[in-house]
């Protein structure tokens, strides 16, 4: 176990390493200084700045110095607004970005889970086409048109809903369920087909034929053997919501860290775009990592330590 | 129990035995006609394929009916309702939305091919190099990939679109740097597989070479989770361009898009909900079409995986 552990860590910081890497001559080879968009500078000034942001160094110096920083978790100052750090900026935006994350996750898992049981217990009949038919839909509508749809509905034709910003509960419903919508369909539909092959496994046929209701069967035999592979989903379901953020956050007018990559991208805020690109990045390798541990913890079959190499 | 009395005449020749017992009644189907014939009976595919058929004819003769450029605009019938003049109305600048729909369509159909078609040759290429050779080379092109695949797909996408200058092949090719994955890891599982069989063994003792082997053995066998992955490329390739091009990083100004359109559209949709509606609605449309397509596709290629 512990030597599973190392090994991933090993193989999360060889990740990161090249990820800042990558950022960092990517960002060096964006066509155009940071100050570019500004209003024509006189050369002394730009000079000034240049050697204020280290950008004078050879490249090479540049290049460690931010490696350097980056241990330290320090992404040096914005490039477009004088006096924030980068690494304050995200500490500001990140809370909401986690709270609705959070919630969007709960949403499709609670609702996916829920929704592919009822197909696979009804399967063939009309419950099992309704949740597919509902499950097939929320793959084949982006978020962002999701988004629009659940605006005009609920905050402009009902108006029961505030329609932005992020000030309480209530606001946070419409972003976190347009951020659910299509991971909430992947699960739905993952559930059902590793539902139905439990449903149709021998185990199951004993535990009716030991006179076992129907619900003790449901619950205690289906649901806790089917949901495996819903667990194997939580990686690419943070991944998702992740992304999803980026224009979620945007429609809704949410100030956190997704719409403040966007803002950053539109900006050209190298430093901004670069700090958020390395912590988005140990986000999700952390998560996947949590999610193989967990995986190994409710399937004691999957022996961890082999399972290393292979995701 | 009464014994059951056997005599003489109860025995005789079966007559013609040779006939026509052993001859194979039906048409002797291919592993593709069966496919054809299960898939064939998913209305719900066909109807996609119907669907994805009408849209690229679409894309190709709607300007020249409706008789409008999608780049002319004229300013005095901007943000018109759809009418006789303008089928789906006008957008901000007066541009016919109409026009502008099949321009979309022929941008994000192009994108989403290109982008599939791309994502095969290289997963192909590498998915098939890893899975036949195995071992280190195996091991270490595989590492590569799964580095690769640790960083969130539309950031990388969207930091490579910040790099290269906007366009149109800025975004296929930004999709296809780590798009090409999922297919390589795809071809790989299926070859590693396929190579223990023995017709591999019985072409490479006829003398197959390694390219032999796998072109003409081991790549045609593999065709069917390729299609079904390839199928199911082309809407999130689709979605990508929208995406992108709602943060403001797609195809740049003159070119329309659905995800272009949908993004300029969101600014009036309190007032005006039919300019986003429909390219909203086409979006949504392509992307379910080819979704149950490639449904209908894994349903009939793999009949082990029919629920």
């Amino acid at each position: 176990m512990a030597k599973y552990l190392v090994k991933r860590i090993g193989f999360i910081i060889v990740s990161l390493f090249l990820i800042i890497t990558i950022t960092f001559f990517l960002m060096q080879a964006a066509p155009g200084g940071p100050f570019a968009s500004e209003r024509a500078l006189p050369p002394a000034i730009e000079e000034q700045m240049n050697e204020a942001y280290g950008l004078n160094d050879p490249l090479h110096v540049q290049y460690f110095d931010y490696l350097l920083s980056a241990i330290t978790f320090d992404f040096g100052p914005s490039f477009k607004y004088a006096g924030q750090e980068v690494t304050d900026i995200i500490k500001r935006s990140f809370p909401y970005s986690l709270i609705l994350g959070l919630e969007a996750i709960f949403i499709a898992l609670s609702i996916g889970v829920l929704l592919g049981v009822i197909a696979a217990l009804k399967h063939n009949r009309f419950g099992d086409y309704t949740a597919m038919v509902i499950a097939v839909l929320g793959i084949s509508v982006p978020s962002f048109i999701m988004a629009t749809i659940l605006q005009y509905i609920f905050s402009i034709q009902l108006s029961v809903l505030p329609v932005a910003r992020f000030e309480s509960f209530a606001h946070s419903i419409l972003p976190a369920v347009a951020l659910a919508t299509t991971p909430l369909a992947f699960i739905a539909r993952l559930m059902r087909s590793s539902m139905l092959e439990v449903l149709n496994s021998d185990y199951i046929k004993t535990a009716k034929s030991k006179g076992l209701s129907q619900r003790v069967v449901t619950y205690k035999h289906g649901i806790r053997n089917a949901i495996l592979p819903v667990i194997s989903y939580l990686g690419p379901l943070v991944v998702s919501i992740l992304t999803g953020s980026f224009v979620i956050e945007k429609i809704f007018g949410i100030p956190g860290l997704g719409s403040e990559f966007v803002e950053s991208v539109t900006n050209r805020d190298y430093t901004i775009i670069m700090g958020t690109t390395v912590f988005f990045s140990l986000l999700l390798l952390f998560s996947i990592l949590i999610v193989d541990l967990i995986y190994g913890l409710v399937d004691p079959r999957i022996k961890v330590a082999r399972s290393g190499g292979e995701k | 129990m009464e014994q059951t009395q056997l005599k003489d005449k109860d025995f005789r020749p079966i007559q013609d035995f040779q006939g026509d017992a052993e001859k194979i009644a039906g048409e002797s189907t291919s592993y593709w006609k069966d496919a054809w014939r299960r898939f064939k009976k998913n209305k719900l595919a066909l109807a996609g394929i119907i669907v994805i058929i009408l849209l690229g004819i679409m894309a190709f003769i709607g300007q020249p009916i409706s008789g409008e450029d999608y780049r002319s605009n004229d300013l005095l019938s901007a943000n018109q309702p759809p009418s006789a003049d303008h089928w789906f109305g006008t957008d901000n600048l007066g541009r016919d939305i109409f026009a502008r729909t099949w321009e979309g369509a022929k941008i994000s159909l192009f994108i989403g091919l290109m982008a599939a078609l791309l994502d095969l040759i290289i997963g192909i290429i590498w998915g098939s190099i890893a899975g036949f050779f195995g071992g280190k080379t195996d091991e270490s092109m595989m590492r590569i990939a799964d580095i690769l695949y640790g960083v969130p797909y539309l950031l990388v996408v969207i930091l490579l679109m910040v790099v290269m200058d906007q366009g149109l092949w800025t975004m296929i090719i930004a999709m296809t740097v780590t798009g090409w994955i999922n297919m390589a890891r795809i071809v790989r599982g299926q070859v590693m597989q396929l190579r223990a069989e023995e017709y591999v063994m019985a072409a490479k003792s006829l003398g197959a070479g390694n390219f032999r082997l796998l072109s003409k053995h081991l790549i045609p066998n593999t065709l069917g989770p390729i299609l079904v992955t390839l199928t199911l490329t082309v809407p999130n390739a689709i979605f990508t361009e929208a995406f992108l091009s709602f943060l403001g990083l797609g195809v740049p100004a003159p070119l329309a898009s659905w995800g272009t359109m949908t993004n300029d559209a969101l600014g009036a949709f309190q007032y005006y909900p039919y300019q986003l509606f429909f390219p909203a609605f086409f979006i949504c449309l392509t992307m379910l079409a080819f979704n149950v397509i490639g449904d209908g596709l894994r349903d009939a290629l793999d009949p082990k995986e029919r629920k």
